[in-house]
């Protein structure tokens, strides 16, 4: 009788019913109710994401979901954006293209970040999916115009072509007339990371003035200041505009053709770009300033009384990137004009030279912080921070989910009294109760890490640089954040013992990596060992690790957990610790009776009380990753 | 009180401070006092050590590669293993004691030393006033993505004070420019910035596509059994069968090695390592193209 119960619905409702769950986490929730609902809900799961491409392999995906319609990707390690990881590391995209061309011939949307995209990849993507609409190439590499051009000539369908921040190789701007005349279906198109000094204007001009759907387009430098009244002028429905270089020699009938195209945008919502601005021609947007609700002008090198006239027409600001010519005066004024602000990005224009050249401090952060009730999202780079200010920032904010400071010395002290920061970074994680991201800097000891083990209890992401004592500090982290998921640590001494005892927690978390810190390559091959769902790989440039003493610490380490097994795209200086190798503790080299071979002798014996995890369950859940 | 991480005495941070000095160090061409203090110098047998011919005329004599930053015991060894007494994770990062892999590699450069770091934050942080000596740079840090990098360093902002600076400001942060090479699965980007000359820059070039002229990419878990012969690198390199070229700013591809460094490092876009027989007709009039130009 009750089984009659369970199958009265048929499998076309619950389908229906499944439809109106899109996040992730509620599919996969779906997806374990019982083996019906797992085989339904795969069958039509449309979109799926992989935040770790080595978690998983394209043929297990397909596998499980076979009519996948949207996929999203992510490569190399966060850290790659500041070259901490060799080129050649991985993070290649082909094998993927390769299998959904036969899996998914629907396959609509890619959405990629870092990671490597060849010509040959786009030329298939091209080929392959008849409906293509949407391609977000963030921070990747590898490619060409060549292959943006096989994608112009081929996607009917294309609304969406997004590179930011993508190191493409620009080979002058023809690409563009590869979009055929016929072509009207684009929303968005970013191409403001081309580097070219070629770029096909007519083609532009024409593309842009028979897209009557485009919504988003941000230009690269190439396009002359000259040109963007008559680009404007030929899509004034645009939301999201981004200029190409935005300085020439003034001239009047040049301002006033530039002021007029953007006054007939109604719909203007956000400018960036703003390459090599020159002051005089900034007026030229203030008709669409009220509106405006996100503003990057984070290559602008104008100094800040000229930030400020701009930023006093922007009162529906909810979003600002900006450089620190802006100064703390100009951020109490932004506090002062724009009470909506959300998000804050305020980047280093010398971040190299050894003295401040811009008069900003923690002040204008404060200020920023103490005014605007809205702001959830910080990245500061400065010069010196107090606990004191940290503290203030911590009570008047206690909405931030995102916070991200610089200090650009490492290992600066508060500079008040010259003790760690800890107590102002405590502070943060205890009142910011939703905080997901943070990114530590500044002085550090492991008392700052125990505040986090105990507070950030939401924290997902955290990044430390030049930070703590001893192992205590990573301990208290791999064993107080329920939530983390990725952990980046750079020049910490952090070593075997944290990691070792927080094992199991690894295979919580998507991935852990661990460069210039103290962990020995024993400890690497223990884990790897141990652990056969986490894929430890070892990064060492300067040659193979075992052709040193096993105490001897590795250079980078990066730690995720798989599905997939090790992968075998590696370059050389790319080492994995394979479960299958027998553990030998090379002990050649190692000071006998060390602390070292202690603990890795203890440790070995916590092998056996290593407990299983219970994600194992959601392991088959891919788009946790 | 202040904590930092053990921050060394001064006769030895003064010694260290030179050891920052991003140098390959030649036998006998650097100073005494960096070959005689083997608490801070190891010397790592490297893949193309005696490496005679570089990729230019500019070249002479061999390598050594000689960086500083580890406990040493004079092993040949990259990195020592730590003394008793002075382990793992449970101590600082600390100065010269720390046979870490604390000093990031930096495409095949030198590291220097930690402990650089601390000692100017530590006199940073109290007073701001004291003039430390050439700051080494730490890959990576402060975090800025390459994009806004390269943007911000290309065109540098614009200030009252000091134009000629204003190249430095940004620009000194690092050049990167990719690197190829006929039949390698992969480009590799390199600094222009870290590197003192043309020696150096080929050493490094050398050590990083190595493992490519001997077939061994794609291979891991090489053993030291394996590492390639040096003589035999040398046979591939340097018997003329590659050749180092750029392509300047015009777009055009030059042989390396003809005009003066800091003209070289302004006009190079682009690095290609090309087989010699497809450098044939490549003419060195880097000389003339760069005096045209300003």
């Amino acid at each position: 009788m009750q089984k009659k119960v369970a199958c009265s619905f048929p499998d076309e409702v619950l389908e229906h019913v499944f439809s109106f769950i899109q996040s992730d986490k509620d599919r996969n929730a779906v997806s374990m109710v019982c083996k019906s609902w797992y085989e339904i809900e795969r069958w039509c799961r449309r979109k799926i994401f992989i935040g770790n491409c080595y978690a998983v392999s394209p043929r297990m995906v397909i596998r499980r979901f076979p009519k996948v319609r949207s996929i999203e990707l992510k490569g190399k390690p966060h850290f790659a954006d500041f070259n901490l990881v060799p080129d050649g590391w991985g993070g290649y995209v082909l094998p993927w293209i390769a299998e959904m061309a036969g899996a998914y011939p629907w396959l609509e949307e890619i959405r990629l970040k870092r990671m490597v995209v060849t010509d040959e990849c786009l030329e298939l993507i091209a080929k392959s999916f008849k409906n293509f609409k949407v391609l977000v190439l963030f921070s990747c590499e590898g490619f060409s115009t060549d292959g943006l051009a096989a994608i112009a000539a081929s996607c009917m369908n294309l609304r969406e072509l997004d590179l930011r921040d993508s190191d493409v190789d620009d080979l002058g701007g023809h690409w563009l007339s590869h979009f055929p005349e016929t072509y009207t279906s684009l929303v968005s198109l970013n191409s403001s990371c081309l580097g070219s000094d070629e770029v096909s204007l007519s083609a532009l001009e024409r593309l842009v003035g028979r897209c009557t759907n485009l919504r988003t387009l941000r230009l690269n430098r190439a396009v002359p200041l000259d040109k963007i009244a008559n680009i404007l002028g030929r899509a004034p429905q645009l939301v999201d505009f981004g200029t190409g270089t935005y300085g020439a020699d003034l001239q009047s009938d040049v301002f006033s053709s530039l002021a007029g195209a953007f006054s007939s945008c109604k719909e203007l919502r956000s400018l960036s770009g703003f390459w090599d601005v020159v002051p005089a021609y900034l007026p030229a947007i203030y008709p669409v300033c009220s509106r405006l609700t996100s503003l990057n002008l984070s290559y602008v090198t104008i100094q800040s009384p000229d930030l400020v006239k701009l930023l006093r027409h922007c009162p529906s600001l909810q979003r600002l990137l900006v450089l620190d010519y802006i100064e703390d005066s100009g951020l109490e004024a932004l506090s002062s004009s724009c009470k909506e602000l959300q998000e804050l990005r305020v980047f280093p224009s010398d971040p190299f030279g050894e003295e401040p050249n811009v008069s900003l401090t923690e002040q204008g952060l404060v200020s920023v912080c103490l005014a605007c009730p809205k702001l959830q999202s910080v990245l500061y780079f400065c010069r010196r921070m107090s606990n004191v200010a940290l503290v203030t920032i911590a009570q008047n904010c206690p909405n931030l989910t995102r916070f991200r400071l610089c200090i650009i010395e490492p290992r600066t002290a508060d500079f008040l009294t010259l003790e760690p920061l800890d107590v102002g970074f405590g502070a943060i994680v205890e009142h910011c109760k939703d905080l997901r991201r943070l990114s530590l800097s500044g002085l550090l000891t492991d008392r700052v890490f125990e505040y986090i083990g105990r507070y950030a209890k939401k924290l997902e992401m955290l990044s430390v640089a030049f930070a703590g004592e001893s192992d205590l500090g990573l301990h208290h982290v791999l064993s107080g954040c329920e939530s983390l998921r990725k952990l980046e640590i750079r020049d910490c001494p952090f070593g075997d013992k944290a990691l070792l005892a927080n094992a199991a927690k690894l295979e919580t978390m998507r991935s852990l990596w661990m460069s210039s810190c103290a962990v020995s390559f024993g400890a690497c091959k223990l884990l790897g060992q141990k652990m056969p769902r986490l894929n430890v790989e070892v990064i060492d440039e300067s040659g193979p690790p075992d052709s040193r003493p096993d105490s001897c610490p590795v250079d980078k380490l990066y730690i995720y957990r798989s599905v997939a097994g090790p992968r075998f795209d590696m370059p050389p200086f790319v080492w994995t610790m394979e479960e299958d190798s027998a553990l030998q503790l090379n002990t050649i080299g190692n000071p006998i009776g060390s602390e070292w071979e202690h603990n890795m002798k203890g440790i070995q014996g916590l092998r056996a009380q290593m407990p299983f995890v219970l994600y194992l369950a959601e392991l088959s859940n891919t788009s946790q990753w | 009180m202040e904590k930092s991480s053990g921050v060394t005495n001064t006769e030895e941070s003064g010694l260290l401070l030179k050891d920052t000095e991003l140098r390959l160090g030649l036998p006998g061409s650097e100073s005494p006092e960096m070959e005689d203090h083997d608490q801070n110098v190891l010397s790592l047998k490297s893949f193309v050590s005696g490496a005679k011919r570089g990729f230019s005329d500019a070249l002479d004599g061999g390598g050594k590669w000689v960086f500083s930053g580890g406990s040493g015991g004079g092993s040949e060894g990259l990195f020592s293993p730590r003394r008793g007494g002075n382990n793992n994770g449970g101590n600082d990062l600390s100065g010269p004691d720390s046979g870490l892999g604390g000093p990031v590699l930096k495409d095949g450069v030198a590291p220097k030393p930690l402990v650089v770091q601390e000692k100017k934050s530590q006199v940073a942080a109290g007073n701001g006033n004291t003039a430390p000596a050439s700051k080494a740079q730490v890959v990576g840090w402060p975090p800025i993505r390459s994009f806004r990098k390269n943007t911000m360093a290309s065109h540098p902002p614009k200030n009252d004070n000091d134009d000629d600076n204003a190249e430095a400001k940004f620009g000194s942060g690092c050049l990167y420019v990719k690197v190829s090479m006929d039949g390698a699965p992969y480009l590799r980007k390199v600094d222009l910035k870290i590197y003192g000359g043309y020696k150096e820059l080929s050493s490094a070039l050398e050590k990083m596509f190595s493992c490519f002229t001997i077939g061994q990419c794609g291979s891991h878990g090489v053993s030291s059994r394996d590492v390639l012969s040096e003589s035999r690198l040398i046979d591939l390199l340097h018997g003329s069968e590659y050749v180092l070229t750029y392509e300047d700013k015009d777009g055009d591809w030059m042989l390396v090695g003809d005009v003066p460094w800091e003209m070289f490092t302004n006009c190079c876009k682009r690095l290609r390592i090309m087989k010699s027989t497809e450098a044939i007709g490549l003419a060195p009039r880097a000389m003339e193209k760069c005096k045209t130009r300003t």
